[in-house]
């Protein structure tokens, strides 16, 4: 690890007064610190945010939640309100990484996490993420878990969160504060496709800071899914991961929510297969077209042509699931 | 490694409580929490494994819930209530979780042990494991190259029911 200053700052104007291009906002750290001992992040100064409060979780006029950048996803996802109302958060989030990382790991800072592209974490090889311009070796080379949805010549990497696949299937909004004041980004514009600045995963500015997650009222309790493929049974990164929500009259589906994880710089949403779900009836048939749909313009690279087959069974087994309720 | 600290960087003054003894200490930033507790107290209970928060062996309690010591900075635990394996016995008493780990042989070479049992604790506080499948869920954060999980699996099973409430030497409290 590189040395680097400290601060706690006691206020949010504080921080982000503190924050530069240089800086780094921490909170859980179990992303950064491991990326600070690697070199692949070397900041002048860490603004340690865990005094800002920001640790709760809102019951909103509507039905729908705020929840504090600073809880942890453990607590989140065992959240009482949470489990009664957006139990694909819940599942999403117990999806990802170990118990301990979860008590660690904040709400915001799981949005933030980066890439585990095996050459965005060896400084001795190019990256685009890591270094623009060096190039991106993981296009020819080792690339059986990277994106097979709106890559870049530039950059292959996928994002690495259960998390944030659920809240983009949710409608989450982002809260944010910078030097120019707050801002609300709806979640399927929070992160963004690599193109040919994949230096930036998403649209925060350099001084901007996470303050809260906003979930609209539930609409999607009685049939969900969570699906997690991985190579191990447990504490793993998802090969592809898909969180479906469906409201349904009878057979016949009203609204459906589809995202996928693992394939992607960011939670891949498509709202066309979303807006071609509503009104079909709940069949075997309807749910492979929404994944050729959604697959249709996949790329495959060297390593992970799999990928397409196994996200196309994925989708169908996740609606399949949420269309019967079921949950196992 | 860890940089020298005469590179111009200010110290920061931490106070917390350790296995019910208060420390205070001047450290620089990049101090991990791991590293402050084996080097600077010589409390080499805590395993240094991959220090990369993929292997557990460095679990330890931070008011009362289990963390990875390897990522976390010394310097963001000011004020905490932290617990290590050395603090989980009483004078006289082992710990259950660590009786039960040595009734049904829970371990081989050992390494990997003390985190085991203080993620085994972390997990009884939780109060969310229900069965078998659960605890192998739930201890997933903890890595075990012998390959003794059956048997930490059992002791843990076992343990389950008498370890959610005090953590030893004035730790943190239920």
């Amino acid at each position: 690890m590189m040395p680097f200053n400290y601060s706690r700052p006691g206020d949010i104007s504080e921080a982000i007064k503190l924050a530069d291009a240089t800086t780094r906002f921490i909170a859980g750290g179990t992303n950064l610190v491991d990326l600070m001992k690697e070199n692949v992040v070397r900041p002048s100064r860490l603004i340690d945010i865990t005094g800002l409060g920001l640790n709760e979780v809102e019951e909103l006029p509507d039905g729908g939640l705020r929840i504090g950048a600073l809880v942890s996803n453990a607590d989140l996802a065992w959240h009482p309100l949470i489990e009664q109302r957006y139990p694909l958060l819940s599942q999403a989030i117990l999806a990802g990484a170990s118990p301990q990382l979860r008590n660690m790991a904040s709400t915001g800072g799981n949005l933030l996490q980066r890439t585990r592209c095996y050459y965005f974490y060896d400084t001795g090889s190019p990256c685009n993420k890591r270094e623009p311009g060096s190039g991106c070796p993981a296009r020819s080379g080792l690339n059986r878990i990277h994106a097979i949805l709106g890559a870049s010549d530039a950059c292959v990497a996928t994002h690495p969160s259960d998390m944030c696949v659920a809240l983009a299937a949710l409608d989450a909004v982002v809260h944010v504060q910078g030097k120019a004041g707050e801002r609300r980004i709806d979640f399927a514009d929070f992160h963004r496709l690599p193109a040919d600045a994949p230096e930036r995963d998403n649209q925060l500015a350099d001084d901007e800071l996470v303050t809260a997650i906003e979930l609209p009222a539930p609409r999607f309790v009685a049939h969900h899914r969570y699906l997690k493929i991985r190579d191990r049974a447990s504490y793993a990164f998802a090969l592809v991961s898909v969180a479906a929500a469906l409201k349904l009259d009878g057979g016949t589906i009203r609204d459906a929510r589809l995202a996928l994880g693992g394939v992607a710089h960011k939670p891949w949403r498509d709202k066309a297969v979303e807006a071609a779900l509503a009104g079909k009836p709940v069949s075997h048939e309807t749910f492979s077209a929404a994944a050729d749909l959604l697959l249709r313009d996949a790329q495959p690279l060297t390593h992970n042509a799999f990928k397409v087959r196994l996200a196309h069974r994925a989708i169908v087994r996740a609606l399949s699931d949420a269309a019967t309720g079921g949950n196992a | 490694m860890s940089p020298s600290p005469s590179s111009g960087v200010e110290l920061h003054s931490i106070r917390f409580t350790v296995n019910g003894a208060q420390r205070t200490l001047d450290i620089p930033p990049w101090l991990t929490l791991l590293d402050l507790l084996r080097d600077e107290f010589d409390m080499t209970g805590t395993k240094k494994g991959c220090d990369h928060g993929q292997c557990g062996a460095c679990t330890v309690l931070r008011d009362g819930k289990r963390i990875n010591a390897c990522l976390t900075l010394a310097v963001m635990c000011d004020g905490a209530n932290l617990t290590t394996v050395e603090g989980l016995a009483t004078d006289d008493e082992l710990h259950p979780m660590q009786r039960a780990f040595i009734k049904h042989d829970a371990f081989q070479c050992g390494y990997c042990t003390p985190g085991q049992i203080c993620s085994a604790v972390g997990l009884a506080r939780e109060g969310r494991a229900n069965n078998r499948d659960d605890i192998k869920e739930l201890m997933s954060g903890n890595l075990c190259r012998c390959g003794a999980y059956s048997n930490i699996i059992a002791a843990v099973e076992e343990a389950l029911p008498h370890s959610g409430g005090d953590l030893g030497q004035g730790g943190a409290q239920s």
